[in-house]
């Protein structure tokens, strides 16, 4: 596109942020300071997410981009569009075909594979942070590995509602030392980032900060013995393609409570749907 | 059956098309052009420079008529354009003392060398609706004076001189750039200023106002405030001199403060520093008080008020920034909310289970 360099930002602060995304690398679950970038998309609309994508993406990628797990979306398609006229790679829906994923609020079904790279868009990084709104004391806290006002918050819940009540966001230790937000995934997601074959870079670009959990780290839910990690599960299977093992969408059909549910994502689905076809 | 929403592409393409219909208004009224938002919504094309941080009246004026008017929008609009400019240069230290002067004022003497000069205000104005403005007519031109202004000082330097107010030295650091490196907190005031200076003003006013109420209180006087063009240098090293390369117009306020002291260090009147382009006054001794109230920890004052927790004020003073996580919200959160229904279901059977086992008086079962 004329007059901006291939993928929007300039070459030094694609290089400063694949710097920060390398520490990140290093020290897995951190969260790592980088010059955040305005972006011509308002914060809080996936800048952290767009800024990393820009950094790694190559001109023989293949980009998909993901919000909600559908490739349908409205920002989902705002984003694809962005970088198909600003770097202008291929981009693709299929999960199987595309090297990098960005995507917001969930991990696709099909299992990546190692030569893949989904990037996450998160909103607060902090994982703390609504139990101590301070930076510098939840940074300090990090440092220290002061976990327990975490494990006091989750025995809360279930002192409270006999559950632990955090159903998306639902914090993880990451290699046995940070406590990490894996952004606003469901819970649901969280099994899929212990031991994955792909990288998986998280960017938050209104509060500047970026990690990363590398292929094949071990990362856990926080739980309790007598109170496991476990997640969603639904009676109903997707009305579409019949999946039991995936994430469904409520969907209201009428106003005298009907209601379906189908696969949130889109690209498993409708790959589903083809096989059965 | 359910269709799937799709054709977002489209959708998004004629709610653009529809904007710009919008923003254009009834065809039989003539277009606004940019050059009039530049010359008179002038206050406003400051006020996006400002928060904007790009000196810029032209593009100021083109993201207001682009923004439909939404400053918030407009301010975004050049923030996103300002991030894309290279940086050729850094300039020397302005030197407001040295500012070509329009408008300056002291509330804390009654005459000052070089006098009180109110230039364009809208202070001592009848808010009275004038409509003359609904009709064409041309204002009058402006008196002029006969001779030229006085050298006007700056006024703090005069108490300076007698050791009644804290100096202002340059510690010779060179200061961070809040555009290009994150925050790191606790931040040195350089950079706190430096956050103030593009926060929202309505913010700004509003975290002032509070310490005026009480809520971190230290009594302030409007020191001087000056509104006037100051010449931007940069040294050129092929030269060995700074050379002028333009004017900008500011507005500076110095608030002089209560004091501090102590049993070593005799006592003396404290201070709080605003600066923003353009002619923006209002925001200039907004961000003053603000960065008088951020100095608590420094000069040894209790932490009271909201306006005093440098992390709170400064974390939530940027617009772009605000306005951009509050309207995410109208982003879809489809899978979010689904989780919270599977478990809000899951509570209220468990709970219904339980009246029922037990009849409504019993406690709930020990779920630990």
């Amino acid at each position: 596109m004329n007059g901006y360099n291939f993928a929007y930002l300039d070459e030094q602060t694609k290089r400063m942020i694949r710097r920060a995304l390398l520490k990140a690398v290093a020290i897995p679950g951190y969260q790592v300071p980088f010059g955040g970038r305005e972006m011509p998309m308002p914060y809080g609309w996936g800048t952290g997410g767009m800024q990393l994508t820009a950094s790694i993406l190559g001109a023989g990628d293949v980009l998909k981009v993901i919000d909600q797990g559908a490739d349908d979306t409205t920002n989902a398609v705002s984003i694809r569009a962005f970088f198909e006229r600003v770097a202008g790679v291929e981009t693709t829906t299929a999960t199987g075909t595309a090297n990098v994923i960005q995507t917001r609020h969930r991990i696709p079904e099909a299992p990546l594979a190692p030569d893949q790279i989904l990037v996450f868009q998160v909103p607060i990084p902090e994982p703390l942070r609504f139990i101590e709104p301070s930076e510098q004391e939840t940074r300090l806290m990090h440092a220290l590995e002061e976990y327990g006002v975490m494990q006091v918050k989750l025995y809360e819940d279930i002192a409270r509602y006999g559950h632990i009540a955090t159903t998306y966001a639902y914090p993880v230790k990451v290699d046995g030392r940070y406590v990490m937000d894996p952004s606003p995934i469901p819970k649901f997601d969280n099994p899929k980032l212990h031991q994955s074959d792909a990288l998986m870079l998280f960017g938050a670009g209104r509060e500047k900060r970026l990690y990363a959990i590398p292929p094949y780290t071990r990362v856990e839910s926080l739980d309790f013995e007598d109170h496991p990690f476990e997640i969603q599960r639904w009676d109903e299977s997707c009305a579409l393609c019949g999946s039991r093992e995936s994430f469904l969408d409520e969907v209201i059909t009428d106003d005298a409570g009907g209601r379906m549910f189908v696969c949130s994502d889109t690209d498993y689905c409708l790959t589903r749907r083809g096989e059965l076809a | 059956m359910y269709v799937a929403v799709k054709g977002g592409e489209r959708a998004i393409a004629n709610a653009h098309r529809l904007l710009a219909d919008r923003r254009r208004g009834a065809r039989d009224q003539a277009e606004l052009e940019v050059g009039q938002i530049e010359e008179q919504l002038r206050l406003a094309v400051d006020r996006v420079m400002s928060e904007a941080s790009l000196y810029d009246p032209e593009l100021a004026a083109l993201a207001i008529k682009q923004a439909s008017g939404d400053i918030i929008e407009a301010v975004f609009l050049l923030r996103a354009y300002r991030t894309t400019l290279p940086r050729l240069a850094v300039s020397e230290p302005l030197d407001t003392g040295a500012m070509r002067i329009e408008r300056r004022i002291s509330a804390a003497y009654k005459d000052i060398p070089g006098g009180q000069i109110l230039g364009p205000t809208y202070d001592y104005t009848h808010r009275l609706l004038d409509f003359m403005l609904l009709a064409e007519g041309e204002a009058p031109p402006p008196e002029r004076a006969e001779r030229a202004l006085e050298a006007c000082p700056p006024l703090l330097e005069l108490l300076d001189a007698e050791g009644l107010i804290e100096r202002e030295t340059d510690n010779g650091c060179e200061p961070a750039d809040i555009t290009r490196d994150p925050p790191d907190y606790p931040v040195d005031r350089a950079t706190r200023l430096q956050m103030l200076a593009r926060g929202d003003e309505g913010y700004l006013l509003a975290l002032g106002y509070s310490t005026q109420r009480g809520y971190g209180r230290n009594h302030p006087f409007a020191g001087e405030i000056r509104l006037g063009h100051v010449e931007v240098e940069i040294f050129v090293e092929e030269w060995g001199e700074a050379v002028c390369v333009g004017e900008i117009a500011l507005s500076e306020c110095q608030m002089i403060n209560q004091f501090g002291g102590s049993r070593d260090a005799a006592p003396q009147f404290t201070r709080g520093y605003g600066l923003a382009f353009g002619h923006s006054e209002r925001k200039a001794m907004a961000m003053a008080l603000v960065d008088r109230a951020l100095r608590a920890e420094e000069l040894g004052e209790e932490v009271q008020g909201p306006a005093q927790q440098a992390e709170f004020v400064l974390a939530h003073a940027d617009s772009v920034e605000a306005s951009g996580f509050v309207s995410h919200l109208k982003l879809p959160h489809y899978v979010d909310f689904q989780s919270e229904l599977e478990l809000l279901r899951r509570l209220r059977r468990e709970h219904d289970r339980r009246e029922c086992d037990m009849g409504p008086d019993a406690q709930p079962e020990d779920s630990l």
